[in-house]
This record gives structure tokens, C-alpha cells and sequence, in this order.
């Protein structure tokens, strides 16, 4: 049982980091109706960022990993807006393809450019948090799961009220659903969807800090593996559905944790995957999407 | 096993004919033995960037040392050596493509490297098809140089680091319930595990349970828990030190407080960067210490940290070291830089004197040294003991 109670909270804890990036994943589709592969290179810039700030800050302390975590997603933020301006802008209401491929581009070009940058070496991810296990019952809890927790359900609450609870939320709902008379009604959508791409960028750098808190080796290609699975929990979710990309990430990093610890570790994307697939068998818009859904 | 055995010493031979038949056509081929004044050309790949950068660098600063001193010393055959150094990246298929450049193009007569088997085993087939001999300085799963005879390496190997490591958990740490947890992507990992297992189970030891993992995974969380729970006294990670630091860092995270312990894969400044805290007490298996007090290490010290901006030489660039030496006394005494002529000089290696003991290449091209086995205390490598064979 207790054996049981920590592979779930290490699930969680995994899923966490892989719901935090599916919803970039997720917002971008459902306004522009595109996968933004670049969208997990900037979870490892958003690493990268906290790598350099945590060296100059005092290492251990709540306030110094906050700013690290600010400063990584405000970078971030940025980094996101920049590649949708420079990018993506020129290509909209072209074919989906071409901006696919581009995105395709974009990602190699982060990954490249970081090696040339940042070194192919992996980096050692200072500890910004202060760390320390405690016992709950049977399980031993490290503070850095429970801080990607929070983070998470804090970080994911307050997107629901952005999205729900805000002008610019509803204007990003809006241009989701008809971007043509989402204009008519005076929504500038250069904004909006700039705006989008800052906020899921934003998450990707809190899932690219937490990550590297959890597993403190970083590199320039850190963000393939836990891109291409928060872009299968997005789709399993239903993409374009925020809830879904959340829900989906925490499926998928329980059962991939679960599977791990058992003795078929050696199979466990392929079984993640096959879960994925079996899945959207028989509900092909995901868990949660509805092909008529509100999508921001 | 003789029919695959026959079919790819043909495959081999056919695949030299034809590399010999593309040299003849050339202008002027390098790799001859002219008595020509042209430095002698030595390839060595190494993993100079990436994942396991710390061996590639390690490994390329010994090389460049020995190669700077035998040319210092008046070169071999009254020539300089020449060193081409080229990067894999730490990656799989890089290697293939880098050792056929280095035969094809840059015409070297001997290649020096890897340090990770499976990388040395992506290129001992095309070296063994040119007939290069390749030296391997610090690969030692066993079937790098069963690829062919043209594949030597100047370390021991797992069977014996295996039953190093098994006898070390019985008789020093005393613990019979271990669990091993294995990297299924790494031949090096699978190998080594494999004889952890049969010594120590032999020896009456339990392994409970076998965990895996694959080459790049950060979380280990779940093979650990499930570790957890079978209650073991101690851990065996035959892994490389990135995986090994954050396999380290998570068990201390999960409350686990028994030893870790590996093999010469964790030699890395990197382990106890990464894993901080969460490596003191744990163990692994090397080829040598700086805190040997023998000569030979202290001048190789002395001489490498004058080099190298102070920086004391690990296992990977001692090894490294020794295997550009080994080669620099092949070509001398086979008077020539001919393959197959440099090849039978590397396999007639007797007592060469080195930083890492006396080398003798035997029948299987491999060599028989001591191991020592090193902890971390206090955020430094401290020597331990040392096991002949």
C-alpha cells in the first residue's frame, strides 16, 4: 500500500510538469488551430534561464526560487511572443502545413542554437528551493514534489480565471471560435494571439523550472522527451481543451510512473503510448474534447 | 557462431579489398609506408560534447599529452604524429559516421577511442573492414574486441569489474540482498549487471529485483520506489555518471539512505556535481587512483596537471594516455604504419610500462590489470582498496 501511495504521489508529481506544458500546447491549437513544436524548446530555455539566474541568486531560499521563477517565465513570455511575431505571423491564413513545418524549424533552430550557446554538456541545476523530505504516513515527501504541485494547481488556476474571469480571456475564447467575427466585433487578434503564445510559454518555463528542480540535469535537448509527452497528453485530454491538457498530463505521468516502477520499466512509453492510442480509439477527440467544444 | 563468424571475416576482407583498391587509385596514398617525411596520421573519436563529455574530454586531454611527448621525444620512425580529433556528440549512430570519415578522408593509420562500448562497437566493424586496428582506452564490455582482431583495448574488462564489485558488497560493505538497476540502452550497463549477478549470486548474495532504465531518462523515481519496497541493503547502478548522480539524488529523496554502488562509468567530476550531497558513501570500480604513490602515476600527474592548467587526470585520460603510447610503440616496432603490420605489433604488446600498470594485450586482444575501487567523502573521490586480479 504505501508502495502504492508513493509511485501515485510520484505520478503526480511527473504529470504535473507534463500538464503545465500540454496547456501551452493546448492554447496555441485552439486559437490557432496549429501544434507549436517550438513549444518544448522553450521549456528547456525557460531551464536555461533559471540555470543562469540561480547562479547569481542565494541558492535555498523561497523568495530567490520565486524570482527565478518569474524571471523565467517573463523570459520566456518574451521568447514566445518573439518566435509567434517573427515566425508565425506571416504564415497565418496560409496553409497549416507551412506554419507546421515552420514550427518544425523553429524547435531545431532553439535546440541547435542552445548547443552553440548553452554547450551540448549537461549543466547542473542549482537548487533555487530549499530542499528537505519529510514523512506523510508511509511516504516520504520531498519538498521539490510538493512544490511542482502547488505550482501546478496554482499556476493552472490562475489560467482558468485569465481565461474565464478576464477581457483578454474572453477575447481569446472569442477569437477560438471565429477568428473572422472575433475582428468584426473590434478584437484585435495580432494581440490576442500574441498574447496567447506569451501565456503558454509562461507555463512551459514554470514546467521547464520545475522540471529541472526535479531531475537537476539540463541540457539543450531536455525538452524533446517531455515535449513529445506533453503533446500526448494534450491530445489525450482533447486538444484545445484546458482541463483535458491537465487531466491528460497527470494520466500520463501516473501510469508511466506506475509501469516504471513495475517489472515491465523497459516498455513503459511504448505502453504510455498504446494507452494513448487505444484511447483515442474509441473517443478520437480525447477525454474531455467534444468536437463542438469551446476552445481557447 | 563459425558460419557468422566466416561469413563476416569474408564480408570484412571483401570491404578491405575494396578500400585497398580505392587507396591504389588515389594520387598518392598516405597511409603507406614510404619512407616519406609526412607526419603519421591517428584518428580518435571521442564524446567531446554531450552527455558523457566529461570522458571525451578526460580522454582527449591524456591522447593530446601522449601524443605531444612522443613528438617531443623525436616522433615515431623518425616522423611526427598527428592527431585527428573528431566529436560524436554522445550520440548513437555518430560514431559509424565519424571513424568511416576518419579512415576514408583523412587517410589515419590507427584509431584511438571510445570510452562508452556501445559507441567503441558502432565503430570496431568498419575499423575491423579497413583493417585500422582500433585501441579502445577504456570500453569494457567484452564484445568491443570480439568484433575482430583488429579491435584491441588497453583496460580490463566486466567480467572481471563485475566480480570486483560483487566480492566488494560481500566481503567490505557485507550486504546480501542488492538490487541492480540496469540501463537496458547501454551495452556497457547490461554487461556489467549481467556479472555483478552471476558472481554475487553465486557467492550466495539475493538479488531480489532487477530495475531498467534507458540511456537519457531523468526520472528514476519508480524503479526506485519499487526497490524501496523490496527492502535491499544496498543498490548496483551500472551506469554512466549523469544517470548515476540523479539515481543517487532520487533515493536519498525517497528516504533511501543504503549505499549506491557502480562501476568505472561513474568516474566524473559530473557525479558529484550533480548529485551533491547524495553520492557521499557510495562506490564504484576504477582503473586507477591519483593516490597511487607509484612514479610512473606521479610524474604522469606532475606532467598532465602542467598541461592541463592543474587539473589532476582521472581514470579516462590515464587510460587514454597509455593507449597513444601503446600504439606509438606498436608502429615503432613493426617499422611500418601498415594495418595489418601495426595490428600484429599491438598484438605481440608485452609488459608495457604505463600509467595504469603493466599492459600485456592477450589472445583477445584485451588487457589484465587491477581495479581499484573509489567513495566520495566529504565532496572529493577518496581511494579506497585495491583488487588484483
Amino acid at each position: 500500500m504505501s508502495e502504492f501511495l508513493q509511485q501515485l504521489l510520484n505520478g503526480l508529481s511527473l504529470g504535473a510538469i507534463y500538464a503545465l506544458i500540454a496547456l501551452g500546447y493546448t492554447m496555441v491549437y485552439g486559437v490557432l488551430r496549429f501544434i507549436n513544436f517550438a513549444h518544448a524548446d522553450v521549456f528547456m530555455v525557460g531551464a536555461f534561464i533559471g540555470y543562469y539566474m540561480g547562479q547569481r541568486l542565494p541558492q535555498g531560499t523561497i523568495w530567490g526560487g520565486l524570482i527565478v521563477l518569474t524571471v523565467a517565465m517573463a523570459g520566456c513570455a518574451l521568447l514566445g511572443m518573439l518566435i509567434e511575431r517573427l515566425a508565425y505571423r506571416r504564415l497565418r491564413g496560409g496553409p497549416t502545413l507551412n506554419v507546421l513545418i515552420t514550427a518544425i524549424g523553429v524547435s531545431l533552430l532553439l535546440e541547435y542554437s542552445g548547443q552553440v550557446f548553452f554547450g551540448a554538456a549537461p549543466r547542473t541545476f542549482p537548487a533555487v528551493f530549499p530542499v528537505s523530505t519529510f514523512h506523510l504516513g508511509p511516504v516520504v515527501v520531498s519538498t521539490n514534489q510538493v512544490i511542482v504541485i502547488v505550482v501546478a494547481v496554482l499556476l493552472m488556476v490562475a489560467l482558468e480565471l485569465i481565461v474565464y474571469r478576464t477581457k483578454m480571456g474572453t477575447a481569446m475564447r472569442a477569437v477560438a471560435l471565429n477568428p473572422k467575427a472575433a475582428q468584426l466585433v473590434g478584437i484585435n487578434n495580432d494581440v490576442v494571439i500574441s498574447f496567447t503564445f506569451g501565456l503558454g510559454s509562461a507555463l512551459a518555463a514554470a514546467g521547464g523550472i520545475l522540471y529541472a528542480l526535479n531531475y537537476p540535469s539540463i541540457d539543450p535537448m531536455m525538452g524533446v522527451m517531455p515535449g513529445l509527452k506533453a503533446f500526448v497528453a494534450a491530445i489525450l485530454g482533447g486538444i484545445g481543451n484546458i482541463p483535458g491538457a491537465a487531466l491528460g498530463g497527470l494520466i500520463l505521468g501516473t501510469v508511466e510512473t506506475f509501469i516504471g516502477g513495475s517489472q515491465w520499466s523497459t516498455y513503459k512509453d511504448a505502453i504510455a503510448f498504446a494507452i494513448l492510442i487505444t484511447i483515442l480509439l474509441f473517443r478520437p477527440a480525447g477525454l474531455l474534447g467534444k468536437f463542438t467544444v469551446e476552445k481557447v | 557462431m563459425t558460419f557468422s563468424l566466416r561469413s563476416s571475416l569474408l564480408a570484412g576482407v571483401t570491404a578491405g579489398l575494396l578500400v585497398l583498391a580505392s587507396c591504389s587509385k588515389a594520387p598518392a596514398p598516405a597511409g603507406g609506408s614510404g619512407a616519406s617525411t609526412e607526419s603519421i596520421k591517428v584518428g580518435e573519436f571521442a564524446s567531446l560534447t554531450g552527455k558523457e563529455a566529461a570522458f571525451g574530454q578526460s580522454s582527449h586531454k591524456g591522447v593530446v599529452l601522449a601524443i605531444e611527448e612522443i613528438n617531443t621525444a623525436g616522433g615515431v620512425l623518425g616522423r611526427k604524429l598527428e592527431l585527428v580529433s573528431e566529436d560524436n556528440q554522445s550520440r548513437p549512430g555518430e560514431s559509424a559516421t565519424i571513424v568511416k570519415k576518419l579512415i576514408s578522408r583523412d587517410k589515419v593509420v590507427a584509431i584511438l577511442g571510445e570510452v562508452a562500448s556501445s559507441r567503441s562497437l558502432e565503430a570496431a566493424p568498419i575499423c575491423q573492414a579497413a583493417r585500422i586496428p582500433q585501441i579502445s582506452p577504456s570500453s569494457t564490455n567484452p564484445a568491443v574486441t570480439e568484433t575482430g582482431d583488429y579491435i584491441f583495448r588497453v583496460c580490463f574488462i566486466d567480467p572481471f569489474q563485475g566480480v570486483v564489485m560483487a566480492k566488494f558488497a560481500k566481503d567490505t560493505l557485507k550486504i546480501r540482498r542488492v538490487a541492480v538497476l540496469t540501463s537496458v540502452s547501454s551495452a556497457y550497463s547490461v554487461g556489467l549487471a549481467k556479472y555483478f549477478t552471476e558472481r554475487f549470486t553465486g557467492d550466495g548474495g539475493i538479488i531480489p529485483l532487477e530495475q531498467k532504465y534507458s540511456e537519457g531518462d531523468k526520472d528514476f523515481k519508480a524503479q526506485l520506489t519499487a526497490i524501496k519496497a523490496a527492502g535491499v541493503e544496498g543498490i548496483f547502478v551500472p551506469g554512466y555518471y549523469t544517470e548515476a548522480a540523479l539515481i543517487c539524488k532520487q533515493a536519498r529523496d525517497l528516504g533511501l539512505t543504503i549505499p549506491l554502488f557502480g562501476g568505472d562509468g561513474w568516474e566524473a567530476p559530473q557525479l558529484i556535481e550533480i548529485g551533491g550531497k547524495a553520492v557521499e558513501g557510495c562506490y564504484y570500480s576504477t582503473h586507477y587512483s591519483p593516490e597511487n604513490q607509484s612514479p610512473a602515476v606521479s610524474t604522469f600527474i606532475q606532467k598532465f596537471k602542467q598541461r592541463w592548467n592543474g587539473e589532476v587526470p582521472d581514470a579516462m585520460a590515464a587510460l587514454s594516455y597509455d593507449s597513444a603510447q601503446v600504439l606509438a610503440d606498436a608502429i615503432k616496432r613493426a617499422q611500418s604504419t601498415d594495418g595489418p603490420k601495426v595490428r600484429d605489433a599491438l598484438a605481440a604488446t608485452k609488459d608495457f610500462a604505463g600509467v595504469t600498470g603493466n599492459t600485456t594485450l592477450d589472445a583477445k586482444r584485451n588487457a589484465t590489470k587491477s581495479a581499484v575501487v573509489v567513495t566520495i567523502k566529504d565532496g572529493v573521490f577518496k581511494f579506497v582498496e585495491t583488487v588484483a586480479p
